[in-house]
């Protein structure tokens, strides 16, 4: 039972497709200090602003910086935040959900009264109230973009706890005298799994962006350190000499959610193939 | 209007109000939870306790914090929002100037999502499995993967300074704010960038909704009375396929108005999200919670008015 969602997602051919992209990524984020060609922070006066060469594929930057080792330490700041905020707002989010779910009435009321009022503040703007409160940070950052983003995941893991306790497993397990707290882990929540996995990969995506964003509004992560938002916004000002500098860590952005897209879409499928092609 | 039509609308409408307090008290508890306080942004560098004492005293925050908040609220209900710490302007003042801009902006695209969603989701329901299909389905993905920034950036790029046709920034060149010409110029990019960001889910959803529709009997009736494909897809299917399309509009507020944030900050575009990003970096906690609020009060009354609006589209909604 469980080798045939894994077969099916390898059958899925985008699936596989984000599920490489997202793997290159990842190996170039963790690698870049054995990869990168340059120091993403040693500046030349002599090599500014160059274009895309052999001696630097991706061009300079205003500073002489090498572009592509630069694209390459900046997705360290961002798989970073996005993997440690989508995991504490997958934590808070499935706490909350299962519990609403599971004990409904007033648990369910008013855990989901929260949540609707947290996705009815644009989340950009939660986050410029917390980032003015307490500073920018990596911490904060990250404790920001999971604040904005429990809410939906508490919402799909609430629906499958609530469709999840009327059946009949939950049921044998309470006549048998298990007391909540193991049914809710036990039976419960391990079967909600799948749902909580697909929804990681497709977050993933979403925090990258939301990350990146921040970093390009001057809150996320501070130069010198390289982030893809903060080198688009140091390219903003050279588009119409250096259009690269802009450009590529865009790109690079750009790839990554489409990877991490495709790739829960394919878990997705590869989970429950009655909703193939239908979202 | 029926009774429980009237019920709903009512019940509906607290409940919209009840969102409102909730927001109010999260931003509150938020903005009391910042380490050294108001008084620390107020006054900046070192200073006594005793200047921080009368600092307090002056702001009100000696007072018991329930009292504070019902203080802040009725004032808040009464438009008034404080003055801004860094120019002593009333902040009801500096949203209200921006609000326009950003209004503008937002509805603009919303109408750009809804004009390309719309046809991209009818084709790719119809032709289903095809290579239509296919395509929507990419620009769907595409669309959901694009940084917005990114985006406006390449558009500028693009548009500005590749061929240079349409002007880069602002909401007109200066001195000719009142030009209408000048204004529709300025818009095209942010409009663009923002609506095409927002298209995506759009279409998947007017893709799925009409393919639902399309299985229905009363489609099928349709066609066996001999109506052709086109009067069956437009006058029969699509316009139930919409009704839940108008749901999706309204939870796409959030998203679409926390998108003109970095929208307006890419096009310098004077609107509420540059002025919220902007008291930020100034740590100017009146006109944050200000904007906030009043966002949250904008995003809240859209949910209201689709709902409504929802109900009044499509007769069999119950109003439990």
């Amino acid at each position: 039972m469980s080798e045939r969602p894994g077969r099916r997602l390898l059958r899925h051919w985008r699936g596989t497709l984000g599920g490489v992209v997202v793997a290159f990524m990842l190996a170039t984020g963790v690698l870049a200090p054995i990869l990168a060609p340059y120091s993403y922070s040693n500046q030349s006066l002599l090599t500014r602003l160059k274009p895309p060469s052999a001696a630097h594929w991706l061009g300079t930057d205003g500073f002489g910086r090498d572009v592509l080792s630069r694209v390459m330490w900046g997705s360290r700041v961002s798989l970073e935040i996005g993997f440690a905020a989508t995991a504490l707002a997958l934590v808070v989010g499935t706490a909350m959900g299962s519990v609403a779910g599971y004990f409904g009435r007033g648990v369910d009321t008013s855990v989901m009264r929260a949540a609707d009022a947290f996705l009815s503040v644009p989340a950009l703007f939660l986050i410029l109230i917390v980032v003015a409160l307490f500073g920018a940070s990596l911490l904060n950052t990250t404790l920001v973009i999971a604040l904005v983003t429990w809410a939906p995941v508490a919402r799909v893991v609430r629906a499958e706890c609530l469709s999840l306790r009327a059946r009949e497993f939950v049921h044998a397990a309470h006549a048998l005298g298990a007391g909540h707290t193991r049914i809710l882990a036990r039976h419960v929540l391990v079967n909600a799994l799948p749902v909580v996995i697909v929804q990681a990969s497709l977050m993933l995506g979403q925090t990258i962006l939301i990350e990146s964003g921040l970093s390009y509004l001057g809150l996320g992560a501070q130069p010198p350190l390289p982030s893809w938002g903060n080198m688009i916004v140091e390219g903003r000002q050279f588009l119409a000499t250096a259009w690269w500098i802009a450009a590529f860590p865009g790109l690079a952005i750009f790839v990554t959610v489409l990877g991490f897209n495709l790739f829960g879409d394919g878990l997705r499928d590869a989970f429950d193939p009655t909703l193939r092609g239908s979202a | 209007m029926d009774s429980g039509l009237r019920a709903y609308v009512l019940r509906r409408l607290g409940f919209a109000a009840l969102m409102l307090v909730g927001v109010s008290i999260i931003l509150f508890v938020l903005m009391r939870l910042a380490p050294g306080g108001p008084e620390a942004v107020l006054i900046g560098g070192e200073f006594s306790p005793e200047a921080a004492a009368q600092i307090r005293r002056r702001l009100g925050l000696d007072r018991p914090l329930a009292l504070q908040y019902v203080t802040w609220a009725g004032a808040a209900l009464r438009g008034d929002f404080g003055r801004s710490f860094k120019t002593g302007d009333p902040v009801a003042g500096l949203i209200a100037d921006r609000l326009g801009p950003t209004l503008q902006l937002t509805g603009g695209a919303l109408v750009v999502a809804l004009t390309v969603a719309v046809p991209l989701g009818v084709v790719a329901a119809v032709r289903r499995g095809t290579v239509w299909d296919t395509l929507g389905s990419a620009v769907a993905l595409f669309g959901v993967s694009f940084p917005s920034f990114w985006l406006g950036i390449m558009l500028i790029l693009i548009f500005s300074e590749a061929l240079p046709i349409l002007p880069p920034s602002g909401l007109a060149e200066y001195g000719r704010e009142s030009e209408p010409l000048s204004r529709l110029r300025h818009a095209i990019l942010p409009t663009l960038t923002l609506g095409l960001i927002q298209m995506a889910a759009l279409m998947r959803f007017t893709r799925s909704s009409l393919l639902e529709s399309l299985r229905q009997d009363y489609v099928r009736t349709a066609r066996a009375k001999g109506l052709g494909d086109g009067r069956v897809v437009w006058r029969h299917a699509l316009r139930n396929a919409l009704i839940p399309v108008v749901t999706v509009v309204g939870l796409s507020l959030p998203a679409l108005v926390g998108g003109a944030v970095l929208t307006e900050s890419v096009f310098a575009w004077p609107g509420i999200g540059r002025l919220a990003v902007g008291a930020v970096f100034e740590r100017d906690y009146p006109v944050i919670m200000g904007v906030n609020l009043i966002v949250a009060a904008v995003v809240i009354t859209g949910n209201l008015v689709t709902d409504l609006a929802y109900c009044a589209v499509d007769p069999r909604i119950s109003y439990r």
